[in-house]
């Protein structure tokens, strides 16, 4: 029960962790920031856009792979079997 | 015939040859198989059929369509529809897997302990796939329509059968196996002509990276900045800065779409049929993988697509084509009255602009975009006859996913898990293929008779996943003590909220003349369109959803127990085929 606990916890950690990231990227970076992101430039690309048609979607498969390595490690940590 | 018509037959009726051969080999022998593909799918067949299933007529057809003339606010589609799946990885697969159960309304059934909340789980269920099938069966109609030149109707009926055989044959196995072969059509479909015009327009094969990059004419100047000029010459709004609605819209917009996806049950399902938790979480990654190959594509898609068009229109600053020179693309889409050309100051010249009186494009319908794209950049004819093939796919693939999330709902949920539970195995394949046969004939009808209200069809499935089962779904599993009455009330809620807002904006049950608020962006609510409300839906069923718990009795001990069960991977694995 305790183990199952702290597992839980960590693995909230996590969520929260990527979750936050998630939403800078996306409403952050591409929605609420956009004007202030526009000023800067990546290549052709005024930054703010980038982030909203190309970035966000570059940090979403990120976060869902780090999230799964985590995890893996995680699980083998709590392993009680 | 013509090369083009012969090209888009071999595309077409060899890629339905590869399906039927799929199905036959993979045809689904017991409830398991047919439901969840006997759990034996790895995380990167899973993340392939993910992909296609996903990616619908709508996806593939009108996306780049829509950001080609939205610019900056079609970005909502491209967030949107793919940030959902983090959530998902993160927030439901994992442990909606673990639980090992077939369908959605079992699992929301099983955690709140009720039958009630399994029934209306089941409702909103069917209301949301039914109405996003519909835009399935009508893109299959127009892709046959436009590009083997039948009727419309004959190409639903072929499309119906084909759906029919590998669906109803194969359950979740034969449409996971024909899903894999399908999203490799539709992405080569997809990708190849992208990389001709990207080719063409910057010298750069990648389009993710030509879309930043310096128009190929020698001028040095990036293709998105000469775009901005060029639209906004003709007092359209500039292109990478131009917003939906307002900033606030945009935020509930891609809120909506992105809870929206992971409340989609037809792509839950999905997570049944991998073998572990591992695997679950992997599979999202490797899905929103393939996904994205398609949508950081598509931006590019949208905007060589927007300046193709202007260019074509106006080559130099002031010098406007003739009508009768016009390229033959263009005498085609007429011919569908999909582009229309009006000549209002009778000069027999093409002004295309943002001013409806001085306008003569009348109507340049946003589909078109992407079916048009190739034959605008001038490719060779069996590049456009793949894209033929590539929307059949997209929206084959969709429709048979939606049609077993239905067909399972009906079959295991309602019949087997509520009304005649003592059905045997063989009974109950039998019944969900019929369910399945009845619900094609069902999508068929609705694709010959579209409702009035298919245009509002796909927001307002979105809208219901978000507003009602990702919040159910959420509380699950977040919330030990979250109970029956609350879950019930707040989906009850969610979804009463935002079909209230839809249909006072848009009419009851999308009836013309019947909206008493008006569809006026001034009256919406602070702004955000109904499309957008799926969020606000969400809000209020988890804030009801609360208050109701702190009224009434919280969930008992043996279902903290099985949350607590469905929270670690380790300890006992429910089998999918055990049940």
């Amino acid at each position: 029960m305790e183990n199952k606990n702290t597992y839980w916890q960590e693995n909230l950690r996590l969520i929260l962790i990527c979750l936050v990231i998630w939403f800078v990227v996306s409403f952050g970076f591409g929605i609420l920031l956009v004007d202030e992101l526009n000023e800067f430039r990546l290549g052709g690309y005024k930054l703010g856009f980038w982030f909203a048609q190309q970035g966000s979607i570059y940090a979403f498969l990120g976060l869902i792979f780090w999230y799964s390595k985590k995890m893996n490690a995680l699980d083998e940590k709590y392993d009680v079997e | 015939m013509d090369e083009l018509k012969f090209y888009t037959y071999i595309a077409v009726f060899g890629t339905f040859g590869l399906y039927f051969a799929i199905a036959i080999w993979a045809r689904a022998g017991t409830t398991s198989e047919f439901y969840a593909a006997g759990g034996g799918i790895t995380p990167l067949q899973n993340g392939m059929a993910i992909g296609a299933d996903w990616m619908s007529a709508a996806s593939f057809i009108s996306m780049a369509g829509l950001i080609a003339f939205l610019g900056y606010g079609g970005s909502v589609f491209l967030m949107g529809w793919t940030g959902g799946y983090v959530l998902l990885a993160m927030c439901l697969a994992p442990y909606m897997r673990k639980h090992g159960k077939f369908t959605v309304p079992e699992f929301v059934g099983d955690r709140f302990y009720s039958r009630t909340a399994r029934i209306v789980t089941i409702i909103c269920l069917i209301v949301a796939s039914v109405t996003y099938i519909i835009g399935q069966m009508k893109g299959v109609g127009v892709a046959f329509s436009r590009f083997l030149e039948v009727e419309y109707d004959t190409g639903l009926y072929i499309g119906m059968g084909v759906v029919f055989f590998y669906a109803v044959l194969g359950g979740m196995k034969g449409i996971t196996y024909t899903q894999i072969a399908q999203y490799v059509v539709l992405i080569t479909a997809y990708t190849i002509p992208a990389v001709f015009i990207s080719f063409q327009l910057t010298g750069n094969p990648i389009p993710q990276l030509g879309l930043g990059s310096t128009l190929a004419d020698g001028s040095g100047v990036y293709l998105l900045d000469r775009l901005d000029l060029v639209v906004t010459d003709l007092g359209f709004k500039e292109y990478t800065v131009s917003k939906m609605g307002g900033t606030l819209n945009m935020f509930a917009y891609t809120l909506s779409l992105m809870i929206g996806t992971a409340g989609l049950p037809h792509v839950i399902m999905r997570f049944f049929t991998v073998p572990s938790v591992k695997a679950a979480r992997a599979s999202a990654g490797y899905a929103l993988v393939f996904i994205a190959l398609l949508y950081t594509v598509a931006p590019a898609v949208g905007a060589m697509a927007r300046y193709n068009l202007m260019n074509t229109i106006e080559p130099t600053a002031g010098q406007n084509l003739d009508y009768e020179q016009r390229p033959q693309w263009f005498k085609d889409w007429e011919k569908t009255g999909l582009l229309e050309f009006s000549d209002k100051n009778g000069d027999g010249k093409i002004q295309y602009t943002a001013d409806a009186t001085t306008n003569e494009m009348v109507k340049v319908d946003r589909d078109i975009m992407v079916l048009a794209n190739p034959s605008i950049a001038n490719l060779p004819n069996w590049v456009i006859a793949l894209v033929a093939a590539g929307g059949l796919a997209a929206a084959l693939s969709t429709a048979a996913g939606l049609l077993l999330a239905i067909s399972s709902s009906i079959s295991h949920d309602l019949l087997k898990g509520i009304l005649t539970p003592d059905m045997t195995e063989k009974t109950e394949l039998l019944t969900g293929r019929i369910v399945m046969s009845v619900s094609i004939l069902f999508a068929g009808y609705l694709g010959l008779n579209p409702p009035g209200f298919a245009a509002g069809t796909v927001a307002l499935a979105f809208g219901l996943a978000a507003s009602s089962i990702f919040p159910a779904l959420m509380m699950g599993i977040f919330s030990r003590s979250m109970n029956d009455k609350g879950a019930i009330a707040g989906m009850c809620a969610g979804l009463g909220v935002t079909m209230l807002y839809v249909f006072q904006h848009k009419g009851i049950m999308f009836i013309p003349g019947t909206s008493f608020l008006g569809d006026m962006p001034a009256d919406w609510f602070f702004g955000i369109s109904p499309n957008a409300f799926g969020a606000v839906g969400a809000i209020v069923n988890f804030s009801v959803a609360f208050i109701v718990l702190k009224m009434t009795q919280p969930a008992p001990q043996e279902i903290r127990d099985l949350v607590d069960n469905f929270r670690s991977p380790h300890g006992e694995i429910a089998e999918s085929h055990n049940h």
